[in-house]
């Protein structure tokens, strides 16, 4: 290989091979950390929110008139719900998860004002709630018609009985889990609550907080002025159950509001929203970057080409086929792109080693660096293909003419 | 001499069409990209209120729970209980304050066969609107007898008045919410303080209320609310009465002070304050009362998301890989132009004459990068727009001061990019160049 002449010819000339070099390495910087974080984004936006997501839908009811007796309207309002044809389930909640509202406590396995609860997040529901949220029951129970009672928005005590997840009950129980059920924990520093069920997996309202999986479902109707129906439909029955449903809420009482009727999938849309539109914009920036680099490459190539053109006639001349021309400048761009992907390795490390502190992002996945810098080299072949070939065509008689 | 140099920049631009198209294309592009994540930045970083954030104070009362670990050192929490904000209204030492909160009520149109809808409200007292500098279009605030009194009064966003009486003058009629009726004494006029620096904790980029009632009103008729609550310790009891009395904050409350003085007479009565509610066992935690100015405020927060910041970065690392490229490039045509410089070289020019020609041709490629870069910028605003969708909807405008940094960044970065490239075709030795023509 003519590797030798091809460096010490480059080092004659430094300045264009070393900026193509430092593009290539900002460049590389830039793809490894968006990849990353395009990574971490759709890893979270993958998460299952443990419902029935395809069939659910939710609609808001807000009471105003004087006379307006919420609780009337509920019973109403379930019965005439879950009568519907073509509907599964139906509840009245306080929440569901994505929808970024709702209420949290502390739960701890000891009582005490002085012991730190595990933060849950309460959903109130009745026997309904697991059917209608397409639930999984481990162990334990459901509710019965008869631990459900009724919540005004200042009541502070609290029922009995709740069912938890997996997951919270990992947290409250890391040694033990499966102790979890039929255990006591303590909501309100001091009112001890039993834990009757264990289920696989629901997430809270909040997709961005730590402790997203660990739920708490409680046996309670709300009378809170405001309130959710959640309505599980029958699979592919959704869309024709939505606007009959607000039709038949608005017009059985007069005295109240419906509004925000939205699925389930709207509701997931919504609450990933910037992420998934980090993830776009990240990814035009790629595209483009790429781009920029490459045309750059085009650019300094055909340059560097078209000051040659008597040398290579002369090679040329001298007996140097076309393709060993071609060779020649598509080795010199991979040397000049090694350097350039091995700098940018090491800047997208330190890249992400400045970003994993000030913005908590998640640590590179050490496959990136290979996998952009073999990427990197491909398009700076790519890129300088154009040019080496119209190198290869330079006709040897050039080297008789003058200028 | 500067018309000739641009005259002469404008000429070798035309030389390399393509050549050139590449340079400005590589510049629009870099500056299209940061433009549009400056701007967004600029927009969430920006001062709501200019005139008189320095004087504005953000109130905030260590009330909190002593056993949380969580926060080390501890923080006090971002809103107020509603006992200590009615203290604070009742004898703080401020030229004017207010606690206010975020509602939502229930409309009723006149009109009967109209739906009644929701809308947006703010519980609020009389200094809210001079506080806060708010525009009318018609009427003005209530004062503060109407709180006192408890009179049912309302002021209407000018876009709800548009929906109810059509934009014409309402004060004076009424206005029927959750079942009562409200005699309307003012409309604003357009008011969008960006970021929302009045209430961060319930969104710092949502869209002002659309109604603002008496406070007093909203806590006698026990009127729903809607905003962020927090509890550290059950309230003792049922009821709204215990609700009150709790140690639940759900307030946002604001003290102006206008200079340094008053600030620490302010300063003082809450240290004050909360002694005198240590002794009946209240703010169990060591002292730690804060008053933030307006962006002070804003900064605790955090109220620029992490997410455009991390774009931010990224987009000026791209702004300088096109700016590599567009050194590159330069260097390129100036090296190519070597023999011109040579001659004009021997001809007589200086090496600061041929310094400061190529620095305008710079200069030139940098304005049209600009501009298309500007163009580009708002095609990236649009797209943010679009992704981003009604909660960005506040931050995508740009301000002339925008426009001025977008086109003055284009240049200084087109002359950075183009100094290295003119000092070597500056520092061409003439002989070498005239020898072989």
């Amino acid at each position: 290989m003519e590797l030798g002449p091809i460096w010490r010819a480059m080092m004659r000339n430094k300045t264009g091979a070393i900026l193509i070099a430092l593009q290539i390495a900002v460049t590389m910087a830039i793809m490894v950390n968006a990849i990353s974080i395009m990574q971490e984004r759709s890893r979270m936006m993958a998460r299952p929110s443990g419902v029935d997501e395809a069939n659910i839908f939710y609609i808001s009811s807000v009471g105003f008139a004087e006379d307006f007796n919420e609780r009337v309207a509920i019973e109403e309002d379930l019965n005439m719900l879950r009568s519907l044809p073509g509907v599964v389930d139906a509840i009245q909640t306080n929440s569901v998860p994505l929808s970024d509202g709702g209420w949290s406590m502390g739960l701890q396995t000891e009582p005490g004002a002085e012991i730190q609860g595990t933060g849950v997040a309460i959903y109130f529901v009745d026997e309904h709630g697991m059917e209608t949220f397409g639930l999984e029951l481990l162990a334990g129970e459901d509710f019965s018609p008869g631990d459900v009672g009724w919540r005004e928005r200042s009541d502070t005590e609290w029922p009995d009985k709740g069912i938890i997840t997996r997951a919270m009950a990992e947290a409250l129980y890391p040694d033990d889990p499966d102790s979890a059920l039929g255990s006591t924990v303590y909501i309100n520093d001091d009112e001890p609550l039993t834990i009757t069920g264990i289920m696989k997996q629901m997430q809270a309202p909040w997709n961005g907080w730590s402790g997203v999986e660990r739920v708490m479902l409680v046996p309670q109707h709300t009378l809170f002025g405001a309130t959710r129906y959640v309505v599980r439909a029958e699979p592919g029955r959704r869309d024709e159950l939505m606007p009959q449903v607000e039709q038949i809420l608005a017009d059985s009482n007069k005295g109240r509001i419906v509004r925000n009727m939205r699925t389930m999938e709207e509701t997931r849309e919504r609450s990933y929203r910037s992420d998934g539109s980090m993830i776009k914009m990240l990814t035009f920036v790629i595209a483009l970057l790429t781009l920029v680099t490459a045309l750059g490459i085009v650019g300094l190539a055909s340059f560097s080409v078209s000051r040659r053109t008597k040398q290579i006639g002369t090679r040329r001349a001298l007996g140097a086929s076309r393709s060993a021309i071609l060779r020649y400048f598509m080795t010199e761009n991979l040397l000049i792109s090694i350097v350039g992907v091995l700098a940018g390795g090491a800047l997208a490390v330190g890249l992400n080693m400045w970003m994993v502190d000030a913005f908590d992002l998640t640590r590179l996945g050490w496959y990136l660096v290979p996998v952009a810098m073999v990427l990197l080299l491909l398009v700076g072949q790519i890129a300088v293909l154009g040019p080496a070939r119209r190198a290869a065509s330079v006709p040897p008689a050039v080297a008789t003419r003058t200028v | 001499m500067i018309f000739y140099y641009l005259k002469l920049g404008w000429l070798s631009i035309r030389r390399n069409p393509w050549l050139s198209a590449l340079m400005v294309a590589a510049i629009a592009v870099g500056i299209g990209a940061s433009m549009t994540t400056i701007t967004v930045n600029y927009m969430m970083g920006s001062n709501p209120i200019p005139s008189k954030s320095d004087q504005l104070f953000y109130v905030q009362l260590d009330t909190w729970d002593p056993n949380t670990v969580s926060d080390d050192p501890f923080e006090p929490p971002d809103q107020v209980t509603y006992n200590d904000a009615m203290a604070l209204m009742k004898s703080a030492p401020a030229y004017r304050q207010v606690a206010s909160n975020r509602s939502g009520l229930v409309l009723e149109p006149e009109n009967r066969d109209e739906t009644p809808f929701n809308v947006d409200a703010r519980n609020t007292f009389a200094d809210f609107f001079p506080m806060f500098e708010v525009p009318f279009l018609y009427g003005g605030g209530w004062d503060s007898n109407a709180d006192e009194g408890m009179e049912r009064v309302v002021v209407l966003s000018r876009e709800i008045n548009e929906r109810l009486f059509g934009g014409e003058n309402p004060v004076g009629r009424s206005v029927r919410m959750n079942g009562m009726d409200f005699r309307v004494v003012g409309v604003m006029d357009h008011w969008l303080p960006v970021p929302k620096f009045y209430d961060v904790t319930n969104g710092a980029f949502n869209d002002s209320e659309e109604v603002y009632i008496p406070f007093n009103v909203a806590i006698e008729y026990q009127l729903p609310r809607n905003g962020n609550t927090n509890c550290w310790k059950t309230p003792d009891g049922s009821g709204f009465e215990a609700f009150l009395n709790s140690e639940c904050v759900w307030i946002q409350f604001w003290a102006e002070l206008r200079n340094e003085q008053e600030k620490q007479d302010y300063m003082a009565f809450l240290a004050a304050y909360t002694e005198q509610q240590k002794l009946i066992g209240r703010f169990p935690r060591p002292l730690n009362n804060r008053l933030d100015s307006v962006m002070e405020w804003m900064e605790r927060e955090e109220v620029v998301a992490d997410d455009a910041q991390v774009m931010l970065g990224l987009s000026l690392l791209f702004l300088l890989v096109c700016l590599l490229n567009t050194i590159g490039l330069l260097l390129a045509k100036f090296i190519g132009k070597s023999g011109d410089i040579g001659l004009r070289r021997a001809l007589g020019a200086t090496r600061g004459t041929l310094f400061r020609q190529h620095m305008v041709e710079a200069g030139l490629i940098g304005l049209g990068g600009g501009i298309f870069g500007l163009g580009l910028a708002w095609l990236g605003l649009r797209g943010v727009e679009i992704l981003f969708g009604e909660f960005i909807e506040n931050l995508v405008t740009m301000d002339w001061l925008m426009v001025l940094t977008a086109i003055g960044l284009a240049i200084v970065s087109a002359l950075l990019a183009g100094l290295y490239p003119t000092w070597r075709a500056c520092s061409i030795a003439p002989a070498g160049q005239l020898k072989t023509q």
